[in-house]
């Protein structure tokens, strides 16, 4: 089990340093100067500020030289100046990571757990119209744009009924502490949380669904039948616990498409996270920070694929750890 | 082909897909001809309510624009977008998994790898990265949105072609001294193209769920009228005018949904082992 964790952890290393390369590159792919590039429109007029980046990534060096240099640049966590926001990169992310987390995880519970419940449900009753309807309210969710969903909630419920608040993480200038504060919190991550999970439950749906009427059909679920085994327990125990293993896989998979999904959901929403900061950067063609952004969200997605696969080795009961 | 007709034919989320998929070529075709208002020209005051006036049945967004002439310029950049970039898709992603799956060994471990990498990388983020860099163009959107979704195209004709390799008509041909690329073109991939179409009708709707997220931050081409740009314009006046973005909205639902009726039917009537086992 050790081992195998060490051997992703290089791996995921590995892969870091690709898309750290790829971003390299990607700077240079713009037309004009990296430096011009770098700095953004707004700084881009500044000349010290430009000359600076020029001496700090070494531009007048050859390219493996610059490429080191921008490689150790982000090892020791130095993702550079943005210009626009007059702070460093790496601050300007680390303050933002924690929103994105709290929207990304609780989106994520979310997803998974009426994925789960819906698909078992479906699955239960196949064929009958329960299983009709929970189908066809997947199949819409799943081809709704995150960034519509948003707006329909907020004309639902913020505009029409006024029962939630459209934007920002906590109300401004209301100074709550404690329990109060939580709450307040909590009422402004419903809507963009559950924005966010719709489409990935509506996803794992259809999963769950698809994956229990595979796993019903074989062998040793005859056998527990046959055993006497009650319905209940058979489902519970030997069908969902074998039908979750590709449930798993695809959250995985999905990861990468929840933080894009964060992207939408923050901007919408006013929510203070990483994914409202790409934005800003977009908008102000900041790339520095935008760059920066894009390198963090790798990292993320790499840690959760690495957390899926722990899961889905502790899940499967057909893996062993003796590797 | 007559078969696959009458299989896609019994299936009723195939039907319902190619209905909507048909209207949905058909406004992009004929729509333009039919209703010359230019979307991006004030027609009526701005603000203006649907169902008032019948020049403009959708009413008109905060410039006075008309919202259904939009509706029906965006259409063509939506399915275009969505197809191109899904053909492009294909035309990089089939060899590398075609190459990955026939010769084995390093070369597919190499291409593997190089597939695994880009399949880490957020999507989405990465498709923003590119159109900003690039600038905003139809081209940099087909690009960005191509170079996301490939790989699991890759992947899927790698397994494919992998297990159609070991079989008996491919080992003859190899036999009879047929060159590697002939044995791929003409034995392998036709019997690996199944699964590929399914999966490349599910690409398109992807493909317009992107190009409509990016149009919606602002990474649209700014000489092409698309839905999730209009969605983005009325986000600002939600208050006042919900039907600006109510209305793309529900064009993007209503093709995102059709296309993947389709590929439910194309996976019912191509696979129809499959499908039972669904039931």
């Amino acid at each position: 089990m050790l081992s195998f964790v060490a051997q992703r952890i290089v791996k995921g290393v590995i892969v870091l340093l690709a898309i750290v390369v790829l971003n390299f590159f990607l700077i240079r792919l713009a037309p004009g100067d990296p430096a011009i590039v770098m700095a953004g429109e707004a700084g881009a007029s500044d000349q010290v500020f430009v000359k600076q980046l020029r001496e700090k990534f070494g531009l007048d060096k050859p390219l493996p030289e610059q490429l080191f240099i921008y490689v150790k640049g982000v090892a020791t966590l130095d993702l550079g100046f943005s210009f626009r926001q007059q702070a460093p990169v790496a601050k300007l992310i680390g303050e933002r990571l924690p929103a994105t987390l709290l929207l990304t995880l609780t989106a994520f519970a979310i997803s998974l757990a009426l994925g789960i419940l819906f698909g078992t449900f479906a699955a239960r009753f196949a064929g009958t119209f329960l299983d009709t309807g929970i189908t066809v309210f997947a199949l819409i969710f799943y081809a709704m744009p995150i960034f519509w969903v948003a707006l329909m909630g907020i004309l639902l419920f913020s505009v029409t009924m006024d029962w939630l608040p459209s934007f920002g993480y906590e109300t401004v200038g209301a100074n709550l502490t404690g329990l109060a504060h939580a709450v307040d919190v909590a009422k402004h991550l419903i809507m963009p949380a559950m924005t966010l999970g719709l489409f990935f439950m509506a996803t794992y749906t259809r999963m769950t669904r698809a994956s229990m009427l595979e796993v019903k059909r074989l062998d040793f679920v005859k056998t527990a039948r046959a055993k006497g085994l009650s319905d209940a327990v058979i489902q519970r125990r030997h069908v969902l616990r074998n039908a979750l293993l590709p449930v798993v896989t695809l959250a995985g998979v999905h990861s990468g498409t929840l933080i894009g999904g964060a992207v939408i959901t923050e901007t919408v929403f006013a929510w203070p996270g990483i994914g409202r900061l790409m934005y800003d950067a977009l908008l102000q063609r900041d790339y520095n920070l935008l760059l920066g952004v894009f390198v963090i969200c790798s990292a993320m997605v790499l840690i959760f694929n690495l957390i899926t696969d722990l899961v889905y080795r502790l899940v499967d009961p057909r893996i062993e750890y003796a590797t | 082909m007559k078969q696959f007709w009458k299989a896609m034919l019994k299936s009723p989320s195939g039907v319902i897909g190619l209905i909507i998929l048909l209207l949905a070529i058909s406004v992009a075709v004929f729509g333009p001809m039919l209703f010359p208002n230019s979307p991006w020209r004030m027609v009526q005051r701005p603000f203006l309510p649907p169902f008032t006036l019948s020049t403009v049945p959708l009413g008109t967004d905060a410039l006075g624009r008309d919202v259904f002439a939009g509706m029906i310029f965006g259409a063509r950049v939506s399915l275009l977008v969505g197809l191109v970039s899904t053909l492009v898709a294909l035309v990089v992603g089939v060899p590398i998994g075609a190459m990955a799956g026939y010769f084995g060994g390093k070369v597919d471990d190499a291409l593997m790898r190089f597939t695994e990498f880009f399949q880490t990388i957020p999507s989405f983020a990465l498709a923003i990265v590119l159109v900003a860099i690039l600038q905003p163009s139809i081209y940099s959107i087909v690009a960005s949105i191509a170079v996301v979704s490939w790989p699991p195209v890759a992947r899927l004709v790698r397994g494919e072609v992998l297990s159609l390799r070991t079989r008996e008509y491919v080992q003859a041909a190899v036999v009879t001294g047929q060159s590697n690329s002939w044995i791929i073109l003409r034995e392998i991939l036709p019997n690996a193209l199944s699964p590929v179409i399914v999966l490349a009708s599910l690409m398109v709707a992807t493909a317009i769920l992107l190009e409509s997220s990016l149009a919606f931050l602002g990474l649209g081409d700014p000489n092409l009228i698309s839905w999730g740009y209009m969605v983005g314009a009325g986000r600002t006046v939600i208050r006042q005018a919900w039907w600006i973005t109510v209305f793309p909205g529900v064009a993007i639902l209503i093709s995102v949904l059709g296309l993947n009726l389709i590929g439910e039917g194309l996976n019912d009537a191509l696979n129809p082992r499959l499908s039972r086992e669904g039931r």
